[in-house]
């Protein structure tokens, strides 16, 4: 590894890296550069990217959600172009300011939106989806990890959903629980009983949202669940048959702690992925009825972008998403800690 | 997490004898259960996809009759109105050219970025995976605006380009991850031959792992595509005219909001899907074992 010579002329895509230790003496600066500027380069397009379209927005939508910025007041300077055609500046007398914490208050108390109706509904999305995820995905997995005639056809057709584009599954979801010629009214009115208006109860609108992305997340967990078995040794399970071990004790002392890493890892994605879902209650239930059936991100995406666009209210609940999910995930992680997982 | 898992029990019974690797004599009523339970699943996860091609065959009347019937009058009336009436040639080529960039985009940052993170102890590693994870956080809804803004003084709004460093910035957090598990399962003892045959960690990298990695890329590549393929939220608020438009976008345009064509809206349906089960069709084979190490190293 070699020369600095080497490091200079291949590697003009990193400066100010080693900024970041500007009191560092020179000759340990140029030993790290040395060392690892080609570890730096083949990062360098993902960190400028997340940089630029993740990170760059962040840290503008917190402040912004500081402020009362709307897409009516952003203006600072209102110009008007006089009959000799010169452009004459004046400040915006309503233009947009600081005002501290007040979008937080509003969201909170209920002022604005719902917000706690909203979160309640994505608490039980998010932990509905993703318990029949987990469950399903594992059951299936289990089933599918044997020798088995038509294991291969199988598996493709279980993992079928996840190759359709989620707002295509999101609308034949709708389209099977619509009111008046979807598939389950039909079947319903073909034995005799009534039809259901499924969007018209916040519960049952609800479950046609829960159904339809149950369907679409089950290959995910199933797919990454089989992989994990398969790392799993057969040693293991024939050691546990001689002792003795029953089926079920094989499962829960075998299969369950050999998949330990993967499901923590992902439950974890599951989760913050059902839980910042947007099209699946956006196009299936819409919010109906009246609302009742938002969950935080398509609420706040309603309310924020429905008539004058209010990037400040789009931006505070976007923090208070982002905080909830921070929250969870330290949690989640210190949870694992105790039981001795290094992650 | 038992409770959990109770109702998968019995059919678990008899899985272990096969997963010591012996076609192991199973009583045909297990047999019987095991088949029937798989068959009741597939059926299951392709029934809605089933129904929607059913439905696109139908004219639209009987689409919107709450008369239940496989398939009654077949035609093709709804696929020509939605090639012919509709700029849908226009919005296939954006969407390939699209997908496929960020298909080959994001495989190759992702690849780049998962092996750095597999194979060297840099600073600002364990920073980095831990941003991959934080990104997963972050609303679309709301990332949308202050992205417009910067592609707006980038100059790139109406561009397929916008959409394309969009989607990388969806999609890459993922696949470096996912990359960089399937990177740990390769023995490392394959790099330090290469270093000794005289690879730079590039070589190494370009020659002797990416040709290993295949499943892995394969996965990140099926993943890449399908983030770009069906995407609506960016599209619609970075296009602005209609030759720009990619089809999970564009087809909306016909489609009002609240009087759906619901017969136009199955044949686009299924006619946006194809391209996407293609792709799954070539990726699926590796999917398992591509996602394997990604998940078993958090």
């Amino acid at each position: 590894m070699s020369t600095a010579t080497k490091a200079e002329t291949l590697s003009p895509g990193e400066p100010g890296r080693p900024d970041r230790v500007p009191t560092a003496p020179r000759g340990l600066l140029r030993r790290t550069w040395d060392k690892h500027w080609y570890a730096w380069a083949m990062v360098l397009p993902v960190v400028i990217v997340l940089g630029v379209l993740i990170f760059y927005p962040l840290a503008r939508g917190i402040f912004i959600s500081f402020t009362n910025l709307t897409e009516a007041n952003q203006l600072g300077e209102i110009c008007t172009r006089s009959i000799t055609g010169a452009e004459e500046c004046q400040p915006n007398p309503n233009a947009w300011s600081v005002i501290g914490l007040d979008n937080y208050a509003r969201i909170l108390s209920g002022e604005v939106g719902e917000f706690w109706l909203w979160f309640t509904n994505t608490i039980i999305w998010t932990v509905g989806c993703v318990v029949f995820h987990y469950g399903l995905g594992l059951g299936l997995a289990m089933l599918l990890n044997r020798p088995l005639r038509g294991r291969g056809v199988y598996r493709v057709l279980l993992i079928l959903p996840w190759a359709v584009p989620t707002f295509v599954s999101a609308f034949a979801w709708r389209f099977m629980f619509n009111q008046e010629f979807g598939l389950f009214n039909g079947l319903l009115t073909a034995v005799g009983l009534d039809p259901v208006a499924w969007f018209d109860n916040r519960w049952t609108s609800l479950s046609t949202a829960i159904i339809a992305n149950i369907w679409l997340g089950v290959p995910f967990m199933m797919v990454t669940l089989l992989g994990g078995m398969q790392t799993i040794s057969s040693e293991l399970y024939e050691a546990a048959t001689i002792d003795g071990a029953s089926a079920w004790q094989r499962f829960t002392n075998v299969t369950l702690p050999g998949l330990r890493n993967v499901s923590m890892t992902v439950i974890l994605l599951g989760t913050i992925w059902t839980f910042n879902m947007f099209p699946v209650i956006y196009l299936v239930t819409g919010g109906q009825p009246a609302g009742q059936t938002e969950i935080l991100v398509t609420g706040a995406y309603r309310a924020a972008f429905q008539g004058i666009r209010n990037y400040a209210l789009a931006s505070t609940y976007g923090v208070l998403i982002l905080s909830i999910l921070l929250v969870f995930a330290l949690f989640y992680r210190r949870a694992l800690r105790k039981q001795g997982e290094v992650w | 997490m038992a409770e959990l898992m109770t109702p998968q029990v019995p059919p678990v019974v008899p899985s272990h004898q096969a997963a010591v690797g012996r076609r192991t004599r199973r009583s045909p009523l297990v047999s019987v259960a095991l088949h029937t339970t798989l068959v009741v699943a597939s059926l299951i996860a392709i029934f809605p996809i089933a129904w929607i091609i059913l439905s696109s065959f139908k004219p639209g009347v009987w689409v919107q009759s709450s008369e239940l019937s496989l398939v009654k009058e077949p035609t093709l009336a709804n696929y020509i109105f939605v090639l012919t009436e509709t700029n849908f040639p226009t919005w296939f080529l954006n969407s390939v050219i699209t997908a496929a960039f960020t298909m080959a985009i994001g495989v190759f940052i992702s690849a780049t970025t998962g092996y750095a993170l597999s194979r060297f102890n840099f600073p600002g590693r364990r920073q980095l995976m831990l941003t991959f994870l934080v990104t997963q956080m972050f609303p679309v809804a709301i990332l949308i605006v202050p992205i417009y803004v910067i592609m707006a003084s980038l100059g790139l709004i109406n561009t397929l380009a916008a959409l394309v460093i969009a989607y990388l910035s969806v999609a890459v957090p993922f696949c470096a991850w996912m990359l960089k598990g399937y990177f740990d399962s390769i023995d490392t003892s394959l790099d330090e031959a290469a270093q000794i045959d005289g690879c730079g960690p590039f070589a190494t990298f370009w020659q002797v792992i990416l040709p290993l990695a295949r499943p892995g890329l394969a996965v990140t590549a099926f993943f890449t595509f399908l983030t770009a393929w069906g995407e609506v939220a960016y599209a619609s608020a970075f296009i602005q005219t209609d030759n720009k438009f990619t089809l999970a976008y564009g087809l909306q345009q016909f489609v009002p909001a609240f009087n759906p064509q619901w017969e136009y809206l199955t044949a686009s349906a299924v006619l946006i899907t194809i391209p996407a089960g293609l792709v799954f069709f070539f990726a699926q084979r590796h999917l398992i074992s591509g996602l394997t190490a990604g998940g078993t190293k958090g």
